[in-house]
């Protein structure tokens, strides 16, 4: 294993440690922040008198506070510093200042809680650990190489080679103390100094947010996809096929165009059925038209295990939930059916004080690795950028029981028209009707009213800028 | 007959085709709205129709057919649909419940083998609930409940019933006997549960309670 830092170095082999290069990088180390931290003082109370008084001792003191001050920028050479002991790179936790301006950028840093702690930890080294690192160097760096010359200075007798025999062991021990505290005082600066999540709070929030937008907007176009190839492909297939089976009726018996043209038409009807499963992978169109139970319950029935469905929902959930619940269903499912071996399921969702809770259950082997394949993992992203949490709970030998759970249920969601859409029940007012007639009379009217009642206005954006291409590229 | 189908090319084949077959075809029309007038117009003896059409293009057609069979129960109504979609099938079926007109629930595939296409038009027209086989496969592939206690034979006579068989017709594709047929009726009669009752409307509750699962 390669060793990055300077504690980690304490686990080599002694002789390759006093060989490296760590045990010099942590004396510079150590040395870099005595000096950061002791000179202020030292030099006022040098230049004021030689003689230490009591308020020769506060100035040097009251010197910190302009170096306190300047927090910030010492905090910027302490990052620059760790990578002497530390080799994993540190990113600067600051968020960019968004305007210009002295008083403006002030403010903004003053805001920020990562300038808070450079100031504490510029206060903490400067007045505390900076002796420290000069006590250590002390002991474990100038004691022994003033031992190791004592013959010089003490003369030769027996009690000199006593000295350098001690300077000699101190030597040999020595680097362990000092990486030891350099590496303490790297991994003190580093939790301080580096940054954390809550650092970007604000930025993580608009990167959830613009995923939010991201996956409407493949949600969006995926449904794009269904309603051309249905309107499209489909009908022709459909058409084909029909137009083939009339010819076969046709054809008088034993034409030599008979096996020909039933191939053709087994291939036509092969490739609507494929389509078909395409379109539905693509998007169900039955959960569009009548929500999570309903599409559910249709999964479950393809699904080769026996699948018990017990959803209850007072009320359509939030488009992306919706959709999100449903692909994790199927994606569930698929497992439960390819791996579990299990002979029956179970799919339940249920609202919680306004979280959704949908869970999958089995009865088969258990031991679901959601490292194994892209499948769970792909799941927990889809279920992450609409803020849930996927648990998996499968211990060899099962039960497996996949938990999924949706914050933010009472997010108000559009009114969709198949919402306010009448249903069977109440036969639709002549109101929405003309609503809808009029809607109709636009070009592609499902297009529109569709994108026009659930895009979120990033989607919207996009659309109108895609429309502008199209009619750019038609012109 | 009246024909509700928003694709060109569909609606023409399938008016042509059944032309073809003798039958006449009053009106097509290419939304939900058009087809309820035009069933109040022509009072067709059959009404086929898409399950999606304008203006909505979600399941029109579909709630067109449940609301002209409320208005009337002797009206047969055969559903073309692209998905099977055991939802939609299972919401027409409750639908004509009470009426002894026929319904039927069939994916657009079928129309390309032309002469089962226009028999299941026809046991429509008759009276029958003809369901497809796609459907009804993947409700029979596993059910619990009363539908649990069916036996593998029974469940396959439920199936073809579902079809809109008769039992003459159940007897030949299962290579028995009528009489063996109408014992495993009796038997999946008294095992869902199924009072005695007009026999046309025990086995539409049959049908409906596989769809229900």
């Amino acid at each position: 294993m390669q060793v990055r830092t300077a504690l980690a170095a304490l686990s080599m082999r002694p002789t390759r440690l006093l060989r490296s290069l760590w045990l010099v990088r942590s004396i510079l180390y150590l040395a870099t922040g005595a000096l950061l931290g002791c000179t202020t003082p030292v030099a006022v109370i040098w230049a004021i008198h030689g003689e230490l008084t009591l308020g020769v001792l506060a100035g040097g003191l009251l010197a910190y506070l302009p170096v306190i001050a300047f927090g910030p920028q010492v905090a910027r050479l302490e990052r620059w510093r760790l990578k002497l002991v530390d080799e994993w790179p540190v990113d600067d936790p600051h968020v960019p200042v968004d305007r210009p301006g002295w008083g403006h950028r002030l403010r903004f840093r003053l805001r920020e809680q990562v300038t808070w702690r450079e100031l504490g930890h510029v206060f903490i080294s400067g007045s505390v650990m900076c002796w420290l690192d000069a006590v250590l160097l002390v002991f474990a760096v100038w004691f022994p190489v003033t031992f190791l010359f004592a013959p010089l200075t003490n003369g030769s007798g027996l009690e000199s080679w006593f000295i350098v025999g001690c300077g000699v062991a101190l030597v040999l021990v020595a680097p362990y103390p000092v990486c030891a505290w350099a590496g303490a005082r790297a991994a003190m600066a580093r939790a301080i100094l580096a940054r954390r999540d809550t650092d970007l709070g604000e930025r993580l929030v608009a990167v959830t947010r613009s995923r939010a937008r991201l996956v409407d907007a493949f949600e969006i176009e995926r449904r794009r996809i269904e309603r051309d190839l249905h309107d499209g492909a489909q009908q022709r297939l459909v058409a084909l096929n029909m137009q083939l089976g009339l010819a076969r009726l046709e054809l008088p018996p034993g034409s030599p165009a008979g096996e020909p043209l039933a191939k053709a038409h087994d291939l036509a009807k092969q490739a609507l059925t494929e389509l078909r499963e395409l379109i539905r992978g693509v998007h169900p169109h039955v959960l569009t038209d009548r929500g999570l139970a309903a599409a559910v319950r249709d999964v479950a029935g393809r699904s080769p295990v026996p699948v018990e469905v017990d959803i209850r929902l007072p009320e359509r959930l939030p488009r992306p939930v919706e959709v999100t619940a449903y692909f994790v269903v199927v994606e569930a499912l698929a497992n439960v059916a390819k791996h579990s071996g299990a002979t029956r399921a179970a799919v339940s969702a249920a609202v919680e004080s306004d979280r959704l809770v949908l869970r999958v259950t089995d009865d088969g082997i258990g031991g679901a690795d959601p490292d194994a394949g892209t499948g769970l993992a792909g799941l927990a992203d889809r279920v992450a950028a609409v803020e849930g949490t996927v648990a998996l709970s499968s211990p060899a030998g099962g039960p497996t029981v996949l938990r999924v759970e949706f914050e933010r249920l009472a997010r108000p969601d559009e009114p969709t028209t198949h919402e306010q859409r009448a249903t069977p029940e109440q036969p639709a007012t002549h109101e929405q009707r003309a609503i809808r007639d009029e809607r109709a009379s636009h070009e592609r009217p499902t297009t529109r009213e569709m994108q026009a009642t659930h895009e979120e206005p990033a989607a919207r954006e996009q659309r109108a800028r895609r429309e502008e291409r199209t009619s750019t590229a038609g012109a | 007959m009246i024909v509700a189908e928003d694709g060109v090319l569909i609606r023409e084949g399938i008016t042509g085709l059944i032309t073809r077959f003798g039958h006449r075809v009053v009106a097509a029309v290419g939304d939900g709205e058009a087809l309820v007038e035009a069933v109040r117009a022509h009072r067709p003896d059959i009404v086929v129709t898409d399950v999606r059409m304008p203006p909505t293009f979600t399941d029109e057609g579909l709630r067109a057919a449940i609301g002209l069979r409320r208005e009337d129960p002797e009206l047969p109504i055969l559903v073309l649909s692209q998905y099977v979609e055991q939802t939609y099938a299972a919401e027409l079926l409750e639908s004509a419940h009470g009426g002894a007109a026929g319904i039927g629930y069939l994916l657009k595939d079928r129309i390309g083998e032309i002469v089962e296409f226009v028999d299941a038009l026809d046991r429509v027209a008759g009276g029958h609930t003809v369901v497809d086989p796609e459907v009804v496969r993947q409700l029979l592939s596993h059910r619990r409940g009363p539908l649990a206690r069916l036996s593998p034979r029974e469940r396959e006579v439920l199936a073809l019933m579902a079809e809109g068989r008769s039992n003459a017709a159940i007897a030949r594709g299962l290579f028995v006997t009528e009489a063996a047929v109408a014992k495993h009726i009796n038997s999946l009669f008294a095992k869902l549960e199924l009072p005695q009752d007009e026999d046309d409307h025990r086995r539409v509750r049959a049908v409906l309670a596989y769809l229900r699962g």
